[in-house]
């Protein structure tokens, strides 16, 4: 190939990847549509915004990235963002967007009935669309359940060398922490990380499944996880998972106190939303009980609609108390949680 | 006669390349000037000490691992003969095709519980060994060694095959034995080049993010995450990112240093190695030391990938796949060529520029290279936005966004950030065409354009097309920078193979990485042929 050649060739690969995007931009002039930013992404979300698509003739145009990055990205564009909607996985990011001024509150009579209060923004700047738990598992042969009662007992050395629990970067530990800080002070949340650091049987390190699977290699005894992990090992297409998934047993926190540790995956209205009309319905639709029947059940999760049912493996794990604490909480108190999980060591 | 002295408009070339492709970055470190950060205290106690220790130890173990399988591999099949040596010279070079976070992802699942080594111990022969944790430095350095070696390979396998011809033949017919020509011949003679290789494989570990994550291994990248998402301070994150891009500046200047006034050039290109032949076992252990960084390198992980693709396959495989693959392929393509002009313009404005500093100040421009992708994306965002807002409205030319989430600014992240990779294996092929060439083209009323073209280019192929083929594989395989930078609905294999992992579905976002490490696949073996093509 002759160093000529290859420019035409480049010119015309760069050519063919351009008309696709060409497309969308003239598509976006004719058409309704709706700007998604999204942490979550899943294969069955976009079924339901093509079910979307077909009800109110409402095109879903979707960039997934982190929701740090599309908070950054949206911080950047300012008044020209093309975003309608900022979708999470946690409620602290929610907060940091609202915080920043990137949301604009939202007073629909449908999300009020459709979502109870304490899962969403009490002025309407986000909504949670589906929630989950952060819990306690443990081996079934070898942990007898009578003993586990609080996420503050996991300090008791009686655990020494038996939980297992990823790194202090996961935002489900952060918020989990920063629940704690509400609880029970700074200093209390100070202790309880150290505590639970001193009954570690490894470093922090992998994911919330790998947490499980290591238990049941006979690295642990109990593990501290999202609900949706034991959901998606129970139904990997892996069969060595389910069996990892089999040998584990549920346990709520806090029953006899402030209930379980909860998060949401929430959305809000972006504050210089060009269609926002649009990202509405889209919530609505979201937070309506055919979509939480599907968005829930995609991940394992609990849909906030009271009108809709967990699915029947979530309620095979017994009903629970979740902890009332208002859900932008966790956004306030996440970095004092950060700086804690560094000064104790928590890798 | 000294030619330099005229070109003076070389030096504003350099000058006007490296401002476009800086200026990013200069955008980043703005930040730097303004108020005191307050968690930096809190950092500098409780995290930094960790943070340099961490990512010390990660450079050396990796700079050590890469030029063991890089230079011993390269060596072998450049000087001797053995069996698969003509197949094993271009397969040593797949590693590079598989992501880092994919292979530490699939390292991980090998050798973990549920992986196929203990449950085939457990289920069939009744052995319950547990399991083998990889995920800690030591895994680290290993599975980010394995994939990065062919940087090495490739530098030292292009460079042993066009210096060492003659003055490698006049050693040999001089009785020098093969071992001591490669230690007093060989090797200072392809220094250069090697560490062009190794410079690559340290800015690649200094930027690794996803599989020092997943194995809980805190670095300085880990670092500037953490400081700017979860304590929520961008000034410290700048600092961190500081930090790191004056070791990166330092190490440039050493390898200036290191290389000195040393220089090795030919112009001979018509006389490739004559191979040693090998007898007997020696022949068989050459294979093998070829094959052992492959298989650690490419056959372990893919093999895990293809064994959870089994189950997995039917599941995500859907048919907007030909789109990905197009898109995928089409920007790694685009980005690549972009790239090596820039090199190619940049390299030879420098020679013809009269300055030793225009040479210093080129290097500015492969800092990008060395910049947290996620950083350098929001970068290069402010860059889009500026010249959106600011360039193009106050000329009336347009209203709203027009670069700022389009193809065009994805671009321009690529060759801001991949620069480097093209740039230095072309650098170090220039230093090897001696200068009297181009001189004395000018001397006989020669434009410097043409003997760009009709003198250097063509004896450059060889680092061109190795220049090539780095670009695309890494565009290829980039995450931070087409995640935040793409236009609406536009996704990659890469960003698709990302979403699986991301959420804990690994299993799922194996047979998408194979579908990368396939197309992959064909341009190495087409530009391959090309490298080898070319004496």
């Amino acid at each position: 190939m002759k160093i000529s050649q290859l420019f035409v060739l480049a010119a015309l690969t760069l050519a063919s990847a351009c008309s696709g995007t060409k497309q969308n931009s003239e598509e976006k002039t004719e058409e309704k549509v709706v700007n998604l930013y999204s942490h979550r992404h899943y294969d069955a979300d976009k079924e339901l915004y093509k079910k979307f698509e077909e009800t109110t003739g409402i095109k879903v145009n979707i960039v997934q990235a982190s929701a740090d990055e599309l908070i950054t990205r949206m911080e950047a564009e300012g008044q020209d963002s093309p975003a309608d909607l900022l979708l999470t996985v946690d409620a602290g990011r929610l907060h940091r967007a609202h915080e920043k001024g990137l949301l604009q509150p939202i007073n629909s009579e449908v999300l009020n009935q459709n979502i109870p209060s304490k899962y969403r923004e009490p002025e309407g700047h986000w909504f949670g669309l589906t929630y989950r738990a952060r819990i306690v598992v443990y081996d079934k042969d070898k942990v007898d359940p009578s003993q586990l009662s609080t996420y503050e007992d996991l300090t008791d050395p009686k655990w020494k060398g038996k939980i297992m629990i990823r790194s202090s970067g996961s935002i489900y530990n952060q918020s989990l922490l920063a629940s704690i800080v509400a609880a029970n002070g700074a200093d209390g949340a100070k202790k309880w990380a150290s505590g639970v650091m001193a009954n570690m049987a490894r470093d922090p390190q992998g994911s919330d499944r790998d947490q499980m699977k290591s238990i049941v290699a006979g690295l642990g005894e109990i593990a501290i996880v999202n609900t949706y992990y034991l959901g998606l090992l129970l139904n990997s297409s892996d069969p060595e998972e389910v069996k990892v998934g089999e040998q584990m047993k549920v346990f709520y926190p806090n029953q006899n106190g402030r209930g379980a540790h909860i998060n949401v995956s929430g959305i809000g209205v972006a504050k210089y939303a060009p269609n926002k009309e649009n990202a509405i319905k889209l919530i609505e639709f979201l937070s309506g009980q055919e979509a939480q029947k599907v968005f829930a059940q995609i991940n394992y999760e609990f849909p906030v609609n009271p009108k809709n049912q967990a699915s029947a493996l979530l309620q095979s794990w017994g009903a629970f108390k979740a902890d009332d604490l208002n859900l932008a909480e966790l956004g306030k108190n996440n970095r004092n949680a950060v700086m804690i999980f560094d000064e104790v060591g928590w890798k | 006669m000294n030619i330099r002295r005229k070109l003076n408009s070389w030096t504003i070339n350099v000058l006007l390349i490296v401002l476009v492709i800086s200026l990013p970055i200069f955008i980043i470190y703005t930040g730097l000037i303004g108020n005191s950060s307050p968690t930096w205290d809190h950092i500098t106690t409780n995290l930094l000490p960790q943070y340099i220790a961490n990512t010390t130890l990660l450079v050396l173990g990796t700079v050590v691992l890469t030029l063991i399988f890089g230079i011993s591999t390269a060596w072998l099949v450049a000087a001797y003969e053995f069996p698969l040596r003509k197949q094993l010279s271009w397969l040593l070079v797949l590693p590079l095709t598989i992501p880092t976070y994919i292979a530490a992802y699939a390292y991980s699942g090998l050798f973990e519980y549920t992986g196929p080594i203990f449950s085939f111990l457990r289920n069939s022969l009744h052995i319950d060994a547990g399991e083998i944790n990889v995920r800690n430095i030591s895994g680290a350095i290993l599975v980010i060694s394995s994939v990065l070696y062919p940087y090495v390979y490739l530098a030292a396998r292009a460079s042993f095959l066009v210096d060492s011809g003659r003055l490698f033949e006049a050693a040999r017919t001089l009785g020098s034995t093969p071992f001591s020509n490669f230690w007093r011949i060989v090797l200072p003679v392809s220094r250069p080049a090697i560490i062009a290789g190794v410079s690559l494989v340290i800015m690649e570990v200094l930027n690794e993010y996803g599989a020092v994550k997943y194995y809980g291994v805190t670095t300085f990248t880990t670092g500037i995450f953490r400081a700017w998402f979860s304590l929520e301070d961008i000034q410290a994150a700048i600092y961190l990112s500081a930090l790191l891009m004056t070791f990166v500046f330092a190490l440039i200047i050493a390898e200036r240093l290191q290389r000195g006034k040393k220089q090795f050039k030919t112009t001979s290109t018509d006389s490739p190695l004559g191979r040693y032949r090998l007898n007997g076992n020696l022949k068989i252990a050459a294979t093998m030391m070829c094959l052992l960084p492959l298989l650690v390198g490419f056959i372990l992980p893919v093999s895990q990938m293809i064994y959870w693709a089994t189950f997995t396959f039917g599941k995500v495989i859907n048919d907007d796949f030909g789109r990905l693959i197009v898109n995928s392929f089409s920007l790694s393509f685009g980005a690549a060529v972009i790239c090596i002009i820039v090199s190619v313009l940049l390299v030879y404005s420098v020679r013809l520029s009269l300055s030793k500093r225009s040479e210093l100040f080129s290097k500015l421009a492969s800092l990008g290279y060395s910049i947290p992708g996620a950083a350098l994306a929001v970068g290069i965002m402010m860059t889009a936005l500026f010249m959106d807002q600011v360039i193009l409205r106050s000329l009336n030319l347009t209203t709203g966004l027009v670069l700022t989430g389009s193809l065009g600014a994805l671009l321009y992240a690529y060759v801001v950030r991949y620069l480097a990779v093209g740039y230095n294996p072309i650098d170090s092929g220039f230093k090897k065409i001696t200068f009297t060439l181009t001189e004395v083209s000018r001397t006989l009323g020669i434009s410097p354009l043409r003997s760009l073209f009709s003198i250097n280019l063509p004896l450059l192929k060889p680092a061109l097309w190795s220049a090539l083929l780095l670009v695309f594989v890494d565009v290829m395989k980039e995450l931070p920078l087409t995640l935040i930078l793409r236009p609406f609905n536009y996704e990659t294999l890469a960003t698709r193979a990302f979403r699986y992992a991301n959420d804990e579905m690994v299993p799922e976002s194996a047979p998408v990485s194979l579908i990368i490490i396939a197309t992959a696949f064909i341009p190495i073996i087409l530009l391959n042929r090309k490298i080898n093509q070319t004496p």
